[in-house]
């Protein structure tokens, strides 16, 4: 009600004094450069007369002084403070004029300024398509610095609202499509009028299809294109209505807020980058091998632990590489194999196939990942981040989504305790802690970085002992070569040993971190948060490096000690292995951490606080499931579909485990920044890694003679220069291609010199944005500059002004008080 | 005439830039399905008395309802047409670019009307944000402090150009403007 009773006064006060806002600017305009003109004359005393009876008249007909605060000044008007000299002194009405239809207070006041402003827009945006305009088209103006401000500063151009729209309609017929549809969807006005708008635009002649000598073929054409945007749009619509688990997602949000929401958000689009490596994989590999199945002297024994170990019944399957042919698949015709009476001649050239589809897959996945990353990227990375956090803090802090009565109750507490925090803060002096604090503060995280650091590497080397422990056992298993059945069940069994140590010092460290960062002390939670992560990131790729030197440089290099015929196999079953016991011991993880400890905290404990869903933790967890996936593709083609079974019963435990027994996160998580840097982490450690050690094996290791695609050859990639040379000897023109194969492939001086050239373009960019954090500033300061600037000229108008009238200040005051009862009657 | 009314079809679903069109229909339909035909071709004048709307699941909590729904109805008091609610659901969606959701967000905190964002708009808006959490000294701290951050001609109130400036420097503000339907 407040607010309908401050804009009727507003609307009275215009009313009266004769100015209905941007659309009398001309009057406006005019008086302002009267009053100028008079300022600059030697006055006379009629003239003087003339002024001061007409100003009086003005202001017995003021509702009140002040713009629109109407209780600043009411009643108080020897209050002429400085603080905010444009708001709460009382002016007179000349000045306040002036000051209403200052272009900074007209912007987006009504539909006028914004149709004109997007006028300014949609004419810039012709302009640059143009060539640079003459130096005479620019308007003169007193005012060489408002030359290309977004308004329009000549007074002759003022046109009525009909003529703006016009104006704008004509722009937007002159722009493409694309630019037309997004200069619309960023106009604020009422979708009524935007599609009046656009109707306008495309109604206009010079569109093809308003006259009637149309050809037939053209007009064919145009149907076409009215059908498939139709059924694009209606494509498009079912597409949205499909998206997965949209309603799980929103229901998450709408209780924990956009947080836990990003941990949801990180587990789809993992579950989509393995769906499509599924496909690529399936579509490549597994389908044209299983159609034609190699001769393998296969003796499935079921021992029961097949679902854990991967081995047994599976080891000689589809899923690990050591059942791929090395040599060309051929259809066989009509049970003959004499290839010259076959009609359709389908060969499939297997190794070559397998090199090339893991080196696709790779390389798409690169290129989607670094995409993804640098559009989080720019949406999160601002350039100039200190200032500003309390106004920031207010206005976008509130989670629009969240829906639930209690959380938006929780929120509302968070959000208060986050103010009281930040202006306790900003106000706290700056107290230079002692010398002594500073030490005991800088040791204590001393002390707790080597504890971490050597827990870590402590780990690390465990880890190192034990796998070469298990090695040595099994190669001792191997000699024994007793056939009993349980000997075959123990050796099965042995080999889970090195996964469940693995992966309970996964699950048991991060929380001992956890307990070690409480003494610690840091300066914004932010920054705790940064160090969490860090330190878990250090402990998981210390234990995976680890496993990979245990894998290609142990057992790939002497497979025969352990029995092994095929080393690859072993490798891609130990993968399948580490990937399901990270899943069991998360679901033992979600089950103990969360379901008993809610029972234990409230039945025992007797308090009311749930645990809280830790998501940097469950996020790290992801990616180190994530990275195994990759490290397994080139040993075993089917673990994506290991991994994504994985992550479907993920997504529903980890809800249902969510929306019983944890609460929402008290401290605050900046979601944006946070996506931005798990998609980096997901990047840089954990697919790079994969990459490197993926590439070093196919480099350089030796594939095992006798099982696989690769029997026989040096190296996997061997594979790819065969084919080639083999196309060079069918075919002598290609030669060039061995050339550039051996000089370009092979040699890593140009993997160098892209590497440096990659370097150098990272430099640059940050060399610009630094720059452009320097032309901030500086612009910055110009703002304040301007905005004082401003301040002066009306003050020292304001001066001028009063300097002229014979009446004393007390009488003006008077006037103005009588004015105010006049205008109180106005106030609803 | 039947080349033009593909061209309109075509072009009303292009107008409302908002993929989920048909599911909003629905929703605005639900609220009160006597009041609301099935056939909008006709573009009948139904609107939505702002008790429906504020009762909606996705606003019922929402302690700025009021403000939305009057920021974004043309009569100003909350209540709807297709069209407006359409309108809202699409600037509040994924899609809707940073500055249409800045400038409506301006609207929405400011309480007045009046096209800045006074101090007095700051703490209604504080107060929504809080009720009553904080005290009064509290609060005109909190009140001041913004307008010295974010002020930046030093009119002592917010203008639009003010507040999309604050707003450029926050990444969260895609996120949190938005609400799923």
């Amino acid at each position: 009600m407040a607010a309908r009773s401050v804009s009727f006064d507003a609307d009275a006060h215009f009313m009266e004094t004769g100015v209905e806002s941007p659309l009398d600017e001309d009057r406006v305009h005019d008086s302002f450069t009267q009053l100028i003109h008079e300022q600059s004359r030697d006055l006379s005393h009629t003239e003087t007369m003339e002024m001061n009876s007409f100003d009086l008249e003005e202001e017995t007909r003021d509702d009140f002084p002040s713009l629109s605060c109407a209780d600043s000044c009411a009643g108080v008007p020897e209050e002429a403070e400085l603080t905010d000299p444009l708001v709460e002194t009382c002016w007179s009405t000349a000045t306040l004029r002036v000051l209403s239809s200052m272009p900074s207070r007209t912007i987006g006041r009504s539909r006028g300024a914004i149709l004109s402003q997007y006028y300014n827009r949609t004419m810039q945006m012709c302009r640059r398509r143009q060539s640079r305009p003459s130096i005479r088209s620019f308007s003169r103006s007193a005012r060489p610095s408002i030359c290309g401000y977004r308004v329009e500063t000549d007074a002759a151009n003022f046109d009525r609202e009909e003529n703006k729209r016009e104006r704008l309609v004509n722009n937007l017929q002159n722009l493409s499509e694309n630019d037309r549809v997004r200069m619309l969807r960023a106009i604020p006005l009422s979708l009524h009028e935007k599609r009046e708008l656009r109707l306008s635009a495309l109604r206009k002649p010079g569109r093809s299809f308003s006259r009637n000598e149309i050809p037939c073929c053209s007009q064919l054409k145009y149907y076409i294109i009215i059908a498939f945007r139709h059924s694009w749009y209606s494509w498009l619509s079912f597409l949205s209505s499909l998206q997965l688990w949209q309603t799980a997602l929103k229901r998450v949000s709408g209780r924990f807020g956009t947080g836990v929401l990003s941990y949801f958000v990180f587990l789809r689009t993992l579950l989509f980058f393995n769906v499509f490596l599924l496909l690529v994989l399936c579509l490549f590999l597994v389908v044209p091998q299983a159609v034609r199945p190699p001769s393998l002297s296969a003796s499935p024994h079921l021992y029961g632990l097949e679902l854990l170990t991967g081995a047994g019944y599976f080891a000689d399957s589809v899923m690990y590489y050591g059942y791929y042919s090395n040599y060309t698949l051929t259809k066989a015709c009509n049970g003959a194999r004499n290839q010259t009476s076959c009609g359709f001649h389908l060969s499939y050239n297997m190794p070559l196939a397998y090199f090339f589809t893991i080196g696709a897959a790779f390389f798409i996945t690169c290129i989607i990942l670094v995409y993804s990353m640098s559009k989080s990227f720019g949406q999160s990375f601002r350039i100039d981040r200190s200032k500003g956090l309390l106004a920031m803090k207010v206005f976008c802090s509130w989670d629009f989504k969240v829906t639930k009565k209690s959380s938006v109750r929780l929120q509302r507490e968070n959000i208060s305790i986050q103010l009281k925090e930040l202006v306790a803060e900003v106000n706290r002096k700056e107290v230079k802690s002692s010398l002594l604090q500073r030490l005991s503060a800088f040791s204590i995280q001393l002390l707790a970085w080597t504890i971490c650091v050597g827990s870590t590497a402590g780990c690390a080397y465990a880890i190192y002992c034990f796998s070469e422990y298990m090695h040595k056992d099994l190669q001792i298993r191997v000699r024994s070569s007793s056939n009993t059945k349980e000997s075959l069940l123990l050796k099965e069994a042995s080999l889970l040993a090195l996964p469940v140590a693995v992966s309970s010092i996964n699950l048991l460290l991060p929380g001992f971190f956890n307990t070690v960062a409480w003494m610690e002390e840091y300066d914004s939670p932010s920054k705790r948060n940064y160090v969490a992560i860090f330190r878990n990131l250090m402990l998981k790729v210390s234990l995976l490096g680890v496993l990979c030197y245990h894998w290609l440089g142990r057992v790939a290099l002497e497979p025969k000690s352990v029995g092994l015929e095929c080393w690859e196999s072993f490798v891609g079953q130990e993968l399948y292995r580490f990937l399901l016991m990270d899943f069991i011991f998360t679901s033992l993880d979600t089950f103990f951490g969360e379901f008993l400890w809610r029972l234990f905290s409230q039945r025992v404990l007797k308090k009311e606080r749930k645990p809280v869903f830790d998501i940097a933790r469950n996020v790290l967890e992801l990616i180190y499931g994530q990275t195994i996936a990759w490290l397994g593709l080139l040993f075993t083609p089917l673990l994506p579909v290991v991994q994504v079974i994985k992550l479907l019963f993920l997504f529903y435990m980890k809800k249902t485990s969510l929306m019983r027994n944890c609460q929402a996160p008290r401290k605050p998580w900046r979601a944006s920044q946070m996506t931005t840097f798990f998609i980096t982490l997901l990047c840089f450690p954990s697919f790079l890694g994969a990459a490197v050690c993926v590439t070093y094996t196919m480099w350089t290791i030796k594939p095992s003679a006798s099982c696989g695609p690769f029997q026989g050859l040096n190296t996997m990639f061997q594979a790819g220069k065969k084919w080639v040379e083999q196309l060079a000897k069918d075919n002598p023109r290609l030669t060039w291609l061995t050339w550039a194969h051996t000089y370009l492939v092979e040699n890593p001086f140009f993997l160098f010199l892209a590497a440096g050239i990659f370097l150098i373009v990272i430099y640059f960019h940050s060399q610009v944005v630094d720059g452009q954090r320097k032309i901030i500033e500086l612009l910055q300061e110009q703002i304040e500059n301007e905005g004082e600037d401003k301040k002066f000229l009306i003050t020292r108008l304001q001066t001028i002004h009063e300097q002229k009238r014979p009446f004393s200040p007390r009488r003006v005051r008077g006037a103005s008080q009588l004015g105010l009862s006049r205008g109180n009657m106005w106030t609803i | 005439m039947g080349n033009k009314q593909t061209i309109f079809t075509a072009q009303q679903l292009d107008a409302y830039q908002v993929s989920q069109e048909k599911l909003l229909f629905h929703r605005y339909r639900d609220l009160a399905p006597q009041l609301v035909p099935l056939d909008y071709t006709n573009q009948p004048d139904v609107r939505l008395p702002y008790e429906l709307i504020g009762s909606m699941p996705e606003l019922k909590d929402n302690p700025f309802r009021q403000r939305i729904a009057e920021v974004f109805s043309e009569d100003g008091e909350g209540n709807m047409t297709l069209d407006d609610f359409l309108d809202m659901f699409s600037v509040l969606s994924e899609m809707a670019p940073r500055d249409l959701k800045a400038y409506y967000a301006f609207k929405i905190y400011d309480f007045n009307n009046d096209d800045f964002i006074c101090k007095s708009d700051l703490e209604k808006t504080l107060n929504k944000l809080t009720r009553n959490e904080l005290t009064e000294d509290e609060v005109r701290m909190v009140c001041e402090k913004v307008m010295d951050e974010a002020d930046l001609d030093n009119d002592g109130r917010l203008s639009l150009e003010d507040f999309q400036h604050m707003i450029v420097r926050a990444p969260d503000f895609l996120s949190t403007f938005h609400i799923r339907i």
